[in-house]
């Protein structure tokens, strides 16, 4: 995988890649998937402008379908959000281990917190597979550049599913849902370093056990379980090796 | 529920989902990024997208749930296979595996 190839660098240059990238694959996945959050809202009773306005500041499919979900069971506003909240819980360690690989240096609060706002496991996992071949300085806009594309793209697809003017087959939409875990699952395959990979296959043996137990913090008992075991191998793995 | 409910609840759950983000902020202005706590917070943040995603494919709540077991992992395998023999081409494993996935529910039910 480590191959010498040149680094891209270069304002244009690098929003061009940012945009292939995206539409490469993730803002049509995105377009898709969204289009599914968009039919499922207005089923739930929203408003076109909420549901694009939930895929614009919600910014994270699980929590947008915990709120849909349980807004169409007729659950209470504190039961909604706290739901909502939960199934996005990840964007804490996300952001945590993301943010320092732009390789920003010193910025201010509010550039950080629009960084973190515009987060999405799709950028998160892209951006850590493509940044080793750009230009630490040019990571920053790469990553605007493709976030905000894929995030316009998710826009648009809640609406049209919101509207419903895409008729496509049962059969193909559910070729269409599938696509998109997917998607990160390929690109997760290709992540490097070993107690990262340990972490991974730790995080999906636990949620097996944790979803069956604790349907509603599987995901919180699958990172830190998982995360926290494959930090100890890799610790370990490397201070052995090292002797 | 009036306008003004589902509004709350829009709202509500963006402010939710952001303190998540803004905490992350906070802890990353505090830690060093050589450090352990990072390293362990970057497990943790594995360990929780590969769960999702793994959720998502084997234990789904969209309406993946109602195609079967078999035919989803046989179109992620399909997916791998197609991913590697292409010089890892995410395009080619993503459209094998979703084709693969349609075509196995319309032939098999």
């Amino acid at each position: 995988m480590e191959k010498l190839t040149t680094m891209v660098t270069g304002n244009n240059a690098v929003m061009r890649k940012a945009m292939l990238d995206a539409l490469s694959l993730p803002a049509f996945i995105l377009f898709f998937t969204m289009m599914g959050f968009g039919s499922l809202a207005r089923g739930a009773g929203f408003s076109a402008e909420m549901s694009a306005l939930s895929s614009l500041l919600i910014w994270g499919l699980p929590g947008q379908l915990a709120m849909v979900e349980l807004t169409a069971t007729g659950q209470g506003i504190i039961a909604i959000v706290f739901a909502c909240s939960l199934a996005n819980a990840r964007f804490l360690p996300m952001v945590v281990s993301f943010v320092p690989a732009m390789s920003r240096g010193r910025s201010g609060l509010g550039g950080m917190l629009l960084d973190a706002q515009l987060l999405s496991i799709n950028s998160w996992a892209v951006c850590l597979r493509e940044f080793p071949g750009i230009e630490s300085e040019f990571r920053h806009r790469y990553y605007l550049t493709f976030a905000s594309s894929i995030l316009l793209a998710a826009v648009i697809g809640t609406l049209v599913g919101y509207h419903g003017s895409v008729l496509l087959p049962a059969v193909m939409m559910l070729g269409l849902i599938f696509i998109s875990p997917l998607f990160f699952a390929l690109v997760l395959l290709g992540v490097a370093g070993r107690a990262e990979r340990f972490s991974m296959i730790l995080g999906c043996a636990t949620i097996s056990i944790a979803h069956t137990l604790f349907p509603s913090v599987d995901l919180l008992i699958a990172g830190i379980v998982g995360g926290s075991v494959g930090f100890a191998v890799g610790r370990s793995w490397k201070s052995g090796h090292g002797r | 529920m009036g306008a003004e409910t589902f509004w709350i609840i829009v709202l509500g759950c963006a402010a939710a989902t952001f303190i998540w983000r803004a905490l992350g902020v906070v802890v990353v202005k505090r830690i060093d990024s050589s450090g352990a706590f990072f390293q362990w917070v970057t497990c943790v943040s594995y360990a929780m997208v590969a769960g999702l995603v793994f959720r998502m494919i084997i234990l789904p709540e969209s309406q993946l749930a109602a195609v079967s077991i078999e035919i989803r992992v046989a179109s992620v395998i399909i997916a791998f296979a197609a991913y590697f023999l292409f010089r890892r081409r995410l395009v080619a494993g993503v459209v094998a595996g979703g084709v693969s996935l349609s075509g196995l529910v319309a032939w098999l039910g």
